[in-house]
């Protein structure tokens, strides 16, 4: 962090922070107050986030957030793409949550298709989406914890997540950047020893986030680093838009999975996590509670997962089996077609939208019949979340900032898009 | 849902104009965007409709003459569990809206991303400046006009 001369500053951004009381030149305000820079090359930013700091003292008058650092245009690569092209794309969007976000872009492509996937593909990606969510939680909460102080809780919750990025790299062929999903289906069936692997590692987790949970509830520096620190009401959050963890630790139940069910999720037996204080403890709880949960609902997958067919059979618009495309003329013919020319859906627009890590992801696509998008727009929960920054920080100490991100989760790469 | 949002809506505005369409089970209102403000405040705070969430807010171009671009709010109503897409057009060469910030601050950062991907304003937005691009960018890159390789040299080098 340095402090900032006037020249530095774009004119339009200085204006922004000093907006409150404009009488104020920015000569005076960087002698009386300061303006100190944060990021975007700061490790606890998340990411490329730059934060723009208004001080009175040590206190936060101000916070204007300048984001873009990380901006590759993927809206606009979309409407340069086929639909099945621009799957690996959705991998970095969330990074931290990739198998969700393949879930996420494929069933919007297939509300658009107007088909569906078999059941049995269906409640793979739901194991997978729920995989992710715990993989992505870890994170979230061990990089907070870190953030305010205490380092072990991120190790461990690093060493859970590496047995999850294990499982993908057998379920998926790839540790990270998974792809795993394709319009109609997965790319893989799972078979039966794998399932077995991920029940192994769900019972054994229940201790671990037991372990986690006691090193961090009975800390008295954490909690009270945290405790009435970013309050914010259920009504200010919803007029803000903020969904996710991030929502639901203001005490509104407003969770997709239950709002509007997508895949199998009104068959499931799981809770939505509210607690009502709004701070970021209350984030924090939110997020260990819903890996308990997902626990839950991966359990209910592998018991209930039906036998079957795991890529939907329909010619035009969903690529054949491999074994099919080497031994029939039809397969063939239909690969290349749908490899070189891609999918035609028809005329129209589709909103859908799902429950990720984060928040609510969604994908706007609008077709004009071509085989690629005409416009995508990508909802990110990141980015409607972090626009919630300067109400949280506003009056808090700047090291309350580097809680109140960690409290937010933000992930940069979708963010940014 | 969608007779009782017919029937609120020629009761509050007699006289308007609604477009309905339906597709894939997902209602979209098309409506003239001089009563943005009316119609958005009407939908969020009418206690049976309750659209409480500004879900997302983005333009579509159209790349024609008349009537380029179309500017897209997505509601969704939490109590109701419903869905609801507004869509209203927009000229080039009066390329304004009113913002809705007023009824939803979540308007806020999307509404400066509509902007500096599209250039279309938002009167009387609190604070309209470009979400991602660097304020000395000229172009607006979601603009079918723009090539997907970018234009050389648009973008300004940070000074030594």
């Amino acid at each position: 962090m340095q402090k900032l001369t006037k020249d530095e500053v774009h004119p339009k951004i200085v204006q922004a922070l000093l907006a409150m009381d404009s009488d104020i030149t920015v000569e005076d305000a960087l002698e009386n107050e300061m303006v100190l820079n944060m990021g975007p090359q700061h490790p606890a930013t998340h990411g490329v986030l730059r934060l723009l700091l208004r001080l009175d003292g040590e206190k936060v008058v101000a916070c204007v957030p300048e984001l873009g650092y990380l901006h590759r245009g993927y809206e606009k690569m979309a409407e340069n793409m086929g639909y099945l092209e621009y799957i690996p794309h959705t991998d970095r969007l969330d990074y931290l949550s990739p198998p969700s976000n393949n879930v996420a872009y494929v069933l919007a492509v297939e509300k658009l298709l107007g088909i569906e996937a078999p059941k049995r593909a269906q409640y793979i990606r739901m194991m997978m989406s729920e995989l992710s969510r715990i993989a992505s939680h870890l994170v979230a909460i061990g990089a907070l914890a870190m953030d305010v102080g205490a380092l072990t809780v991120f190790l461990w919750g690093l060493r859970e997540r590496e047995k999850i990025l294990d499982m993908y790299d057998v379920i998926c062929g790839a540790r990270f950047t998974t792809s795993y999903t394709r319009i109609g289906g997965v790319a893989q069936d799972i078979d039966t020893a794998t399932l077995r692997a991920v029940r192994e590692f769900v019972d054994q987790l229940e201790e671990k986030l037991d372990e986690m949970e006691r090193l961090l509830n009975g800390n008295r520096i954490f909690l009270e680093r945290l405790e009435g620190i970013g309050v914010i009401s259920g009504d200010d959050a919803l007029s803000l838009g903020l969904t996710g963890p991030t929502l639901r630790g203001s005490g509104v139940a407003y969770d997709l999975r239950r709002s509007a069910p997508y895949l199998f999720y009104d068959e499931m037996d799981f809770n939505v996590i509210t607690f009502s204080e709004g701070d970021s403890l209350a984030r924090y709880f939110v997020r260990a509670d819903e890996i308990r949960e997902s626990m839950k609902i991966i359990r209910q997958t592998i018991d209930k997962i039906p036998s079957g067919d795991t890529m939907l059979n329909a010619p035009k618009k969903v690529l054949p089996k491999k074994t099919e495309i080497y031994s029939r003329m039809e397969e063939l013919i239909h690969d290349f077609m749908l490899v070189n020319f891609g999918t035609y859906p028809p005329k129209g627009q589709i909103y859908h939208a799902v429950e990720n890590p984060k928040g609510e992801l969604g994908f706007h696509i609008v077709s004009e019949g071509d085989a690629h998008p005409w416009k995508m727009k990508i909802r990110s929960p990141s980015f409607v979340n972090l626009q919630s920054l300067p109400h949280l920080v506003k009056g808090h100490m700047i090291s309350d900032v580097i809680a109140i991100i960690g409290s937010i989760d933000p992930v940069m790469g979708e963010a940014d898009k | 849902m969608r007779e009782q949002l017919e029937k609120l809506l020629t009761e509050q505005f007699p006289g308007v104009q609604f477009e309905f369409s339906e597709f894939r089970g997902e209602l979209t209102m098309s409506f003239q965007k001089e009563i943005v403000i009316e119609l958005c405040d009407f939908l969020k705070n009418e206690p049976r409709l309750d659209f409480i969430l500004l879900e997302d807010l983005t333009a579509i171009d159209w790349a024609r003459r008349t009537n380029r671009f179309q500017v897209v709010y997505q509601l969704f109503s939490v109590k109701n569990k419903y869905r609801l897409r507004l869509m209203t057009l927009v000229d080039e060469s009066e390329c304004e809206v009113d913002s809705v910030y007023s009824v939803w601050k979540a308007a806020d950062w999307a509404e400066r991303e509509t902007y500096d991907m599209y250039g279309i304003h938002f009167r009387n937005h609190p604070d309209l400046r470009r979400m991602y691009m660097p304020e000395e960018f000229e172009y607006h890159p979601l603009r079918k006009d723009f090539p997907l390789m970018g234009i050389p040299g648009s973008l300004p080098l940070p000074k030594k």
